[in-house]
Parts: structure tokens; sequence; C-alpha cells
């Protein structure tokens, strides 16, 4: 594993499957009675939030708080930041208050990869989230959900993905986690196809490592999961798709559409969730659909990424991508 | 003014020969010129050139002296070999009025490190909307030949159109830098692979391109020039090349960094590169240097545009968009096309000094190196190699995108009309 964890590019295969794993193990932990571990015990991590994010940061901190580290919350409003303080001495100034690891989220795409790599402090730093770049722990529990899903809690032990059929539709230019999906699952093995209406597609899409489709009904027979992103709705206004009620049409995911999936399927959506836009209730409320199981999958990806990025279990992988030259 | 033997240089990377400066103005060219009564420089083995000429620098005064100054731009200048400078309109206040180009000209008049010849906007405030005084600012005593609202695209048809046939009535020539705002809303990088896999909003060719296209076919609709700001793609090349081939009065500027530089480096998320337009791809950059050499782009313009470290020390969508280039433009140019075959000195010469000087109508620059023509004069290190090391800049910002990168040549002495700026590598 590499020091910090900003992408998910960044990971090889065995580090993503060594996430997986050990999360399997935190995963029990939340079965326990007493969901606590004192693995980080007297480790200080900063959840340093400059976008909103209840979910995320949620998460992360019950995450730290089970792995028993003293846990820093910051969020941009109302502190310095809103009266002009830069990210590199907001950051400087939480690391002299002695801090492990920054957990960061950001508006801008590359803040993350600015603060591991700009010589600006030495602590761990995990992306929860940069712009419309990556958001490497949210791919990771998507992986991790579809492995148990689809080979099973203890079967899919030292498994990655490979050939799975993965179909993510919705705003892939606007979402880190379209990204971080295509990146992570291919790494993985699984087949990946990304299906949206061409003004969501970015330029440029033609080299990541998957197949992409304007036509949602001609790939759901052939998927092991579809993961439904979030459209806001003020993409509308920007003249990506004419109206709310057609992109429902033609690219959301309701109750004709899902019987037409593979009965193994599942229905994945990162949340939140647009009922009515992008999924419709009946798909969401179903058993198909893995929304409040990512949740708490989140919280075992989390507590993985942390350990071992912070627990010392260091093997000794390189990779040459994050460190500047 | 004591008089100066330049002894050896190949002129324009000739044959060696002397060049004797008396006063202001070159004395004599020939072989084995007398150095009585002269202080001699030796120059051997260096080139000789006549002073560089940048239309696109950014001297920032009035308004952002914490980045830049009068001074400080020009001292610059003079260490990168530039006799004269054109400083761009995007002040604080803007240079709309004659007032604030007479304030900067004055400056550069007594600073007299280059010749500081402003540049008037476009329209009042950089907003596109009404025309500046560009009669007036003519008029003044900066003399103004061109106008731009560079950092800003005159994207109003109706604007542009009335502005290009305006200074017709002066000789004037309008400046564009081609951006379609609405193509470029949230722009952070240039448009394609780099951008998609890094999440940064795209800038996409076809922004600066539209509008160049547009403005040729209304220069040649109203019979004006029109002069394109530092292009940057290959797109670009091909219309301003078809244009020409109509006999449409276009010309062209390529900035250094577009000529060395691409957008893979943007992956490190360093704003050292972030720069408008854009850094474009490895084929962008080779049909840039390409149309260089064929002359399709006319000449080299730095678009040196400083900043202060806190605008770049910090997450890309936070930082100004710019580089520093006076210091390292001649030798990116070297590198790019000197050093490639593609150009050769008189073709540098060519493109950095006479056609920039006969765009922005730079009396007694850009002039061949020769008995009876003013003494602006650059003498180059072209075997020199060297690191970029900012910390030696003479410009107030130290936003180079080529730090610790080796290039070569090195500018050893510059003079403006006879007086030396530049000795040795080190200002006067």
């Amino acid at each position: 594993m590499q020091r910090h964890l900003i992408s998910a590019a960044d990971l090889t295969r065995d580090d993503a499957v060594l996430i997986l794993d050990t999360a399997e193990e935190m995963a029990r932990v939340a079965d326990r009675p007493i969901k606590k571990l004192p693995t980080l015990r007297g480790r200080t991590i900063v959840n340093l939030f400059f976008e909103d994010s209840t979910r995320t940061r949620i998460s992360f901190e019950a995450a730290e708080k089970r792995l028993s580290a003293d846990v820093i919350n910051f969020t941009a409003k109302g502190s310095s930041v809103s009266k002009g303080e830069s990210l590199k001495d907001t950051a400087q100034t939480l690391e002299a208050m002695g801090v492990d690891a920054v957990v960061i989220r950001h508006g801008a795409s590359g803040a993350p990869y600015r603060l591991a790599n700009s010589g600006w402090i030495d602590a761990v730093v995990v992306n929860a989230g940069d712009g419309t770049h990556q958001h490497p722990t949210q791919a990771l529990l998507d992986a991790f959900t579809m492995r148990r899903r689809l080979i099973g809690p203890d079967a899919g032990l030292g498994q990655d993905l490979e050939g799975k059929r993965i179909t993510l539709v919705g705003d892939v230019l606007h979402s880190r986690v379209a990204r971080s999906n295509v990146d992570l699952l291919h790494t993985l093995g699984a087949e990946v196809t990304l299906v949206a209406p061409p003004t969501l597609l970015p330029v440029g899409i033609e080299t990541w490592p998957c197949e992409v489709s304007y036509d949602l009904d001609s790939t759901l027979t052939k998927s092991d999961a579809v993961m439904m992103l979030r459209v806001q709705r003020e993409r509308m206004n920007a003249a990506f798709f004419p109206t709310e009620r057609e992109y429902s049409r033609r690219y959301g995911l309701d109750g004709d559409r899902m019987a037409r999936m593979p009965e193994h399927a599942i229905v994945m959506h990162p949340g939140p969730m647009v009922r009515g836009m992008e999924i419709t209730a009946e798909v969401a409320d179903s058993d198909r659909c893995t929304v409040v199981e990512q949740v708490a999958n989140g919280v075992s990806i989390r507590m993985a990424v942390l350990y071992l990025l912070l627990g010392g279990n260091e093997p000794a992988v390189t990779h040459p991508r994050t460190e500047e030259k | 003014m004591s008089k100066i033997l330049i002894r050896g240089a190949k002129v324009l990377g000739g044959e060696p020969q002397d060049v004797l400066i008396d006063g202001g103005t070159i004395a004599e060219v020939g072989s084995g010129l007398s150095a009585e009564g002269a202080e001699v420089v030796e120059a051997e083995g260096k080139v000789l050139l006549p002073g560089l000429v940048d239309l696109h620098t950014h001297l920032r005064e009035p308004g952002r002296e914490d980045s830049e100054t009068v001074l400080t731009g020009t001292r610059a200048a003079a260490s990168g070999g530039y006799t004269t400078v054109f400083a761009m309109a995007n002040t604080f206040p803007v240079a709309d009025t004659a007032g604030v180009v007479e304030q900067v000209w004055r400056l550069g008049k007594e600073h007299g490190y280059c010749d500081v010849q402003p540049i008037g906007a476009v329209t009042v405030g950089l907003e596109g909307r009404k025309l500046a005084e560009l009669g007036a600012m003519h008029e003044s005593a900066a003399g103004v030949t061109v106008f731009s609202d560079d950092g800003k695209c005159v994207h109003d048809a109706v604007i542009m159109r009335r502005a290009l046939e305006y200074v017709k009535a002066f000789g004037g020539v309008v400046a564009q830098h081609a951006q379609e705002p609405r193509l470029t809303e949230g722009a952070e990088m240039n448009e394609g692979i780099v951008s998609a896999e890094l999440g940064l909003g795209g800038w996409p060719a076809v922004a600066e391109e539209s509008i160049i296209a547009r403005d040729v076919l209304l220069a040649d609709h109203v019979g004006s020039r029109v002069h394109i700001c530092h292009l940057s793609t290959a797109g670009s090349v091909e219309i301003v090349r078809w244009a020409k081939s109509r006999g449409i009065a276009v010309t062209a500027e390529v900035t250094p960094h577009h000529l060395l530089l691409t957008d893979e480096l943007v992956r490190t998320y360093n704003p050292v590169y972030k720069v408008n337009p854009p850094l474009r791809t490895e084929r962008d950059v080779m049909a840039l240097r390409e149309a260089l050499a064929d002359g399709t782009i006319d000449i080299v313009a730095t678009d040196h545009a400083p900043h202060p470290h806190e605008d770049k020390d910090c997450e890309w969508a936070a930082a100004a968009m710019g580089m520093v280039g006076l210091e390292t433009a001649l030798s990116v140019v070297q590198e790019t096309m000197v050093d490639t075959g593609l150009l050769d000195w008189a073709g540098v010469a060519d493109r950095m000094s006479v056609k920039p000087a006969q765009i922005g109508q730079a009396t007694g620059h850009g002039r061949p190196v020769s008995a009876g023509e003013p003494a602006n004069l650059t003498l180059v290190d072209t075997a020199y190699r060297g690191l970029v090391e900012p910390a030696g800049f003479a410009s107030r910002s130290r936003n180079t995108p080529y730090e610790g990168r080796e290039l070569p040549g090195r500018v050893t002495h510059t003079w403006l009309r006879g007086k030396a700026t530049l000795v040795d590598g080190k200002l006067t």
C-alpha cells in the first residue's frame, strides 16, 4: 500500500483485495455487542470537510471511533476557511496539533493530491472525495458490496471480481464515483460499462478501461450489478438533457427494467438517491437494491483503509503516480 | 556615450563579425574593426540578435505591484534579451484610458531597462460591451497602436467588428484573446483525455478555434488586420493558414510554453502548469512548432504573467492562471526550434524581434544588425546549458513551469540604444 489513498487508480489488485479482506474482518466487529477495536488508540484523525457531506463524514467518523482513534471534525463552514484561509494554512494548523491522518473532502479536483504531495504536511492523507476526480473509499465499498453479494462474504476472501459485468448509469461527467469505480473495478478484473446520454460523458473517455453505451435497455440484460448514479436536477438547466421526465424515461431504473436484469443481479446506488429521477421507489425499496448495505459496508471499508494506512501493516509496494517529480 | 566593440559575434548566427556601437547607433559591422577608444566585449562563439520584442507582457502595474512592477518586469525583460515589451491592459485600473497608458509608458521611460509600449483595452473595463477611447489612447504620449482585452475575449461579434474597423483610422491593430466564453465556463485545463481522468473542467480547442475563424472572416469582411494572441491548438493553425492563403491580414503569436509543454503535466495538479489558454497535447505542440517554422505563426510572444507565490501554492481550482516567461523565452525557443533544426538564428530574430516590432509598430526595434541602425542588441551564449533557477529571476514572481529543467542558451548582454542593460548576465 502507498502512504496515502488519493485515487483508486493507485491501488494494485493485491492492495485492493487486501483492503476488501481486511474489511471483512472489520465487518465482523460490527456484529459484536461491543463494536470497538483498540487498534488506533492514541492516534488522531481529522475529518477535514470543505464540502457538505454528512453521510461520508459520519461514515468515516464511525470507522475512526470503532478503531479507537481520537477524532476531530473540521467543516469549512463557519471556520477560518470561510474567512479566506488557504488549504495549506488550514492543513498546517491541524498538523501542528498533532494529527496523524487527514481525511479530506474538497470541492476542487486534486486538492487531496496537492495536500499529500506538496510538502505542506507529513500526515497520511485519505481522499474522501475531490471535485469530479476520485472517491476511492466509495469505489472500495462498492466493490466490497459486489463481492459479498455476487460471490459471498466467506467465499469471496482473497477473490477479485474477475469477469463480473458491472454497469454504471447516469452523470458520469460530473461523477467522482464513476471515475473511481472504473479504475478499481478494472483493476479487480470486472467488465465495466458506462451508460449515459452523450452529454453526460466526458470528452476523452475513449481511453478509459471500460465500454460506453447510450442505451440502458441493451446493457441491463448483461449486467451482474447495475449502479445508478445521482443526477442533479440543476443539470437540466444547463442543457445536458431536455427534461427530468425524458431523462427518467431513457436512463431511469424502474420496476420493468429491473425485471429484465438477470435474476442474481443487484441494484446499487452511492446515495443520496433522487427517487423518481434515476431510480423509482419500487426499485430503491426492493431486496435487490443494496443501498443500505453499502452504507454499512462503507464503515467496514473505511476501518480497513485507516487500519492499513495507520496500523503499520505495509507491504512494500510503491507507485510512482502520486509522487511528485 | 562611449564606444563598444562586440568582437567576433555570430551575427544572426552567421559568420563571426565585429560590431561597433557608437552612442545609440551601430557605427560599423565588419571584420577586424579597431578597438581604439572602445570598450571591448569578447563575443566569440556567441550569437548576436536584434533586441527581442515581446508583444505580450503583463507588467501588473498599476494594481498588482505584489506580483510585478514596470521596474521589475522590465528588468526581467532585459535579462531575457528584450529591448521592448508591450504591456497588456488588464491592470487595476484597466488601461482603457489615455491616463493609464501614459502612466505605464512614463514608468517605462523612467526606469530605462527596456522600452515599454502600453497596449490599450478594446472595451471599457475589459467588459466587452462598450469601446474604450481607442483614439485618445493612440493620440496620448504613449501612442498606443495595439489594442487588446487579453485575459478576456472580445466575444461580441459586433463589438469586435467595430473595433477592427475603428482602429483602421490610425493604423491600429486588435489583438484577440480567442476564447468563446460559454464554451469555457468552469474551464480549468485542456479538454481531452487528461481532463476526463483528472476531473478538471475542460477548455475545448473549439472554443479558441471558433473565435479565430469568426475573427479572420470579420477582418476580411471589413478589410482590417487582426492579431491572434497565444494560439494554442493544431486546429487554430489550420484556420490561420487558410486565412493567410486567402490573403486575409491576420498575424498570430505562440508562447514559449505552448511550444514545449503538454497537458500531461497537469497530472501533478501543480498549479504552476495552470495557464490560459491551457497546455494542450503533443500533437498541438508539434503543429505549433511547424507553424512557427513555416511562418503561419508570425511571432513568439511570452504572455509573461507574474503571480505571487500564494496564488500558486494552493489547490488547482483556487490557483491563478499564467506563467512568467521573459527570462526563459529565448532558451525555450532554442530548445524547441533551433536545436531541433526547425529554425535558424536568423529565423529566431525574425520571430522574436523583427515581426513583433512590425506588428506593434515599435519604431527603432527589430531592425537589421547593420551600420546606422539603433543599437538594440542581444548577445546569446548558445552553447550554454543549465538548470532554470527561479531564485535568480529579476521578475518579482517565480511562477515558472521550468524550475529545475535543463534548458540551453543564456543571454549575456542586452543593449538598449547602445546602453548596456545586461552585462555578463547581470543587470546594470
